[in-house]
């Protein structure tokens, strides 16, 4: 079936299957900056924006996405490689692997919240999962680039 | 210095972060066959009848595999330098399947759709046999999981394949029993640390194709190149000059991805049917059908005096290794080596364990590597003796730890060469609070908080088995290139081996090109594990870059007409110490490489080292305990580290976060449980829950550093030892709270409730 969709500003139609989930067709025309590590939506790795808002997308159908506007991380370099400048000066990507699925939520978290306290963070980040860093780096770098004490 | 010390940004860092196409499925070729694989339903079954045809006839089906299609030799998937000490004891497929999980078909199709129709189709017929499920029925069961006559070792480890014993372990120095005897105080615990997942964040994944001279090329997330290499040559009989192993970018290891996955598998593929082959671990597979870390139970029992001065320790260990012997008798042998160093006035030290085979997945190499076992059980039962002798537990460490120039019983006469362990408990107190805080407080009706800790110690590099070696050479253009074999996994060793370098030859790390993790082009080294990286590989990286100095100045030397002696170095060029000549790099590589000199400077070394200096932490927890339910919150968390010198302090520290991370949920969140007959009931991150960014509380990390002579610029290792201290230390934390004392990880909210019930 064929859908037609903003991809980070550019208009495309794509040929997807009706079982197939967005994460993969994402994949398939090269936004290799998602990924998947859980198969049941809760590690966050995924994660990109619909219509300017942070989901999963390997729980989305890709027939889901007509008609919408999706970014991935490719869609902002900007943005986003100002918030990975400070990630990284922390150490705190570490294997990397979930790192674009998870500034696609601190920048949408920094789009919604207006001067989030510490637990506020926290919390709106509680489902993007890292095995490698322990969070504390993530939580400074964060802390860095909102310019919170 | 200028490189090394500094918090120098990972030089993949902004790449990896930014989603870049740099890891193992992003460089797969797209027309690679999609390999899956048909798992036994039985954890102990013999494979009487399998009927591939409907399979096979599926259009895009490229080919199915079975046990009658693999080579007969038996091998392990254990990642180490040869001889190896895991049993050769499974084949690529068998004809018995030993858990659920195991492998029965390999499945190789056009797409991951027609793979699993394929897999469907295949009918197995099973004899179905009693499995071995629980380890400590395992010795003595009627059921043997390993009765073949061609399961082989390549030296003696204590194997009874009759008794389902992979291996044993016996350690004793002076007489224990006599010394009990005389100790003023004497206590035993048993413990139970579990299994725990190691979940990295990119499951396990390999992509294998023909090259153009017909070699196997392997790309594999890995953290052990060299070993895969020799693994599979050794499995799929093939000579090791036609394997190739390249490691790209790697989501993540904790020592999971040092025991083979699916290459064999993708590998056999690519060989069947010469075509390019992809295998991806579902996360189902990867907590199923890999490996996790050792279950074990551990009976200590310490000893001692009227003054606190532990006298004796024995340590019974039984450790359940699953189906296959991965790392079975060096996890086991290293709960002792990494613990008993820690106390050396003892008169009388034994250990003696067991590692058994049962029907469950196998365990294998886990960050901490039987430290973290062994580490639960000793500190407990420190300070349970501190608790008997009416000591401060940090006192009572103080007392016994062992000191700088000092040796210890089992150490066959090795002498401790750095250590700042009692400036880290110190530390580690202050930060805590402990002096106003231990070891509890009532914070509300219904709430108390309190403080425990522990300490440990790990390795750095194997002692007389790990070696590296690096080489640097001064390429044509003045730059430099790194040829190491060392694997980053997002620990960040390719920028801190290129920061040593950069220090010796006194160079931008912009001009040091690293290029690391290629059989074919790199250096022997084993691979990132055994807290081997910085101080082994970066031994060698400053051995060659030293090397490669002296040849620039001689040959500098040579070029200006003076003796070698009359020339000094700055990283730009070498001057005459007059300062009246000078050649940049830059001109001596296109003299020495392009013009007639014709000799390419190039500097090399192995790194291999009699001694394995433990890097040391002092770990401290605040928890906040719920009477009513027994829910723990960790509060605080403090741990001080000796790692001798910070090669990369920001590295440095996010490594103890992620490992005292890991340590906290094994402490009080995760474990790998089975049922009834044997089926894992944690293969999804809904039933296993690693901690989440609300579960750690708060982490902080300070350095006691010290300087080891035999280290690269004094560093040893940080990589596992941070994953120690956080079972013990948690748990001392809820008994000094409400009086449980729970050996059986993780300490859920349950097993605390239930035990405020008892008292």
């Amino acid at each position: 079936m064929q859908i037609e969709l903003t991809i980070n500003d550019k208009v495309v139609k794509w040929e997807v299957a009706n079982d197939e989930f967005l994460a993969d067709t994402l994949r398939s025309h090269g936004f290799l900056s998602v990924k998947k590590a859980c198969d049941t939506s809760c590690c966050g790795l995924c994660t990109v924006w619909m219509d300017g808002k942070s989901m999963l997308s390997c729980s989305v159908l890709s027939l889901r996405a007509h008609g919408k506007k999706i970014t991935t991380i490719e869609g902002f370099p900007k943005e986003a490689e100002e918030f990975a400048q400070i990630l990284s000066a922390e150490g705190a990507e570490q294997c990397g692997f979930c790192s674009p699925g998870f500034i696609m939520s601190v920048l949408a978290m920094k789009n919604e919240l207006v001067n989030p306290t510490e637990e506020e963070i926290i919390h709106y980040l509680t489902g993007n999962l890292c095995r490698c860093t322990g969070y504390m780096g993530q939580l400074r770098a964060i802390k860095i680039y909102l310019g919170v004490a | 210095m200028e490189n090394v010390g500094q918090s120098i940004r990972k030089i993949d860092g902004m790449a990896i972060a930014m989603g870049k196409p740099v890891y193992t499925e992003d460089l797969a070729m797209p027309n690679a066959l999609v390999v899956k694989i048909l798992r036994s339903p039985h954890a102990f079954a013999k494979i009487t009848s399998i009927d591939i045809s409907k399979a096979e006839s599926l259009e895009g089906v490229q080919c199915v595999l079975t046990f009658k299609d693999v080579p007969n030799a038996r091998f392990t998937l254990a990642g180490q330098s040869y001889p190896e000490p895991s049993p050769y004891d499974r084949l690529i497929l068998d004809q018995i399947v030993r858990y659920i999980g195991d492998e029965v078909a390999i499945i190789a199709a056009v797409d991951e759709k027609t793979a699993l129709l394929a897999m469907k189709r295949i009918k197995v017929e099973y004899e179905v046999m009693e499995p071995v499920l629980d380890f400590e029925q395992a010795i003595g069961h009627p059921s043997v999981v390993h009765p073949e006559e061609d399961l082989s070792c390549n030296f003696e480890i204590g194997l009874q394949k009759e008794n389902n014993i992979t291996s044993s372990s016996h350690e004793e120095v002076g007489d224990v029993d006599e010394e009990f005897k005389r100790c003023a105080v004497v206590v035993e615990d048993v413990y139970y640390p579990q299994a725990q997942a190691h979940t990295m964040m990119e499951t396990y994944r390999a992509f294998t194709y023909l090259d153009h001279a017909g070699r196997l090329i392997v790309v594999s997330s890995t953290q052990v190149p060299f070993h895969i290499k020799r693994q599979l040559a050794r499995a799929l009989q093939i000579p090791a000059s036609k394997i190739r192993v390249i490691k790209p970018r790697i989501g993540g290891g904790f020592g999971g991805k040092q025991t083979g996955a699916g290459d064999v598998f993708a590998g056999l593929v690519t060989l069947k049917t010469g075509k390019p082959a992809m295998i991806i671990y579902d996360r189902k597979e990867t907590f199923s059908a890999t490996t996790s870390r050792h279950a074990m139970r551990l009976k200590v029992k310490l000893g001692a005096d009227q003054e606190g001065f532990i006298r004796a320790i024995d340590m019974q260990v039984l450790s359940d290794t699953g189906a296959y012997g991965e790392h079975a008798p060096t996890v086991l042998s290293c709960v002792g080596h990494y613990t008993l160093p820690l106390y050396n006035k003892t008169r009388a030290v034994r250990f003696d364990g067991k590692a058994v085979y049962t029907n469950k997945m196998p365990a294998g190499a886990f960050r901490g590597y039987g430290a973290t076992q062994g580490t639960f059980a000793l500190e407990s039962t420190v300070n349970r003796l501190a608790e008997q002798l009416k000591m401060d537990p940090t006192e009572i460490r103080l007392k016994n730890i062992s000191k700088v120039g000092e040796t210890f019983l089992t150490g066959q006469g090795v002498m401790l060469g750095s250590s700042t362990l009692d400036r880290c408990i110190a530390k580690g107190k202050e930060l805590i609070g402990w002096e106003e805080k231990f070891p509890r407080r009532v914070v509300s009706y219904n709430k108390v908080r309190a403080v425990g800790m522990a300490i440990t110690m790990q390795g750095s590099g194997i002692a007389n088995i790990g070696t590296a070696s690096a080489e640097i050479r001064l390429n044509d253009d003045g730059n430099f290139t790194l040829l190491t074999g060392a694997t980053d996994m997002g620990t960040g060793c390719d920028t801190i081996l290129s920061q040593m370098a950069a220090e010796i030859l006194e160079v931008p790390m912009e001009k040091i090109i690293v290029h690391a993790g290629d059989t074919d082009t790199s250096p022997y080294d084993p691979g990132s594990y055994a807290s081997s990286t910085t101080y082994v590989a970066g031994g060698a990286v400053v051995k060659a870059a030293e090397e490669l100095k002296m040849k620039i100045l001689a040959q500098s030397a040579a070029i200006l007409g003076v003796g070698p002696q009359d020339v000094e170095f700055d990283g730009l060029a070498v001057r005459t110490l007059s300062g009246d000549q000078e050649i940049s790099f830059a001109k001596l590589a296109e003299l020495t490489i392009l013009g007639t000199g014709k000799l390419q400077l190039v500097g090399y070394a192995t790194q291999g080292c009699e001694v394995s200096p433990p890097p040391y932490i002092a770990g401290f927890a605040e928890v906040e305990v719920d009477q009513e339910t027994g829910k723990v919150d960790l509060i605080d968390y403090v741990a001080v580290i000796d790692c001798g010198t910070v090669i990369n302090p920001n590295l440095a520290r996010i490594q103890a976060e992620g490992g005292i991370a890991q340590g906290i949920g094994m402490a009080l969140y995760e474990q790998v449980r089975y049922d009834e007959i044997g089926k894992m009931a944690t293969n999804s991150f809904m039933q296993y829950k690693i901690p989440s960014r609300k579960d750690v509380g708060k982490v902080r990390i300070a350095f006691e550093e010290s300087y080891e002579p035999t280290g690269p610029f004094g560093a040893k290792s940080i990589g596992e030892v941070v994953a120690n201290t956080p079972p013990p230390a948690i748990s001392h934390a809820i008994y000094n709270a409400v009086g449980v004392r729970e050996n059986h990880l993780p300490i859920t909210p349950e097993k605390v409730f239930l035990g405020m019930q008892k008292l």
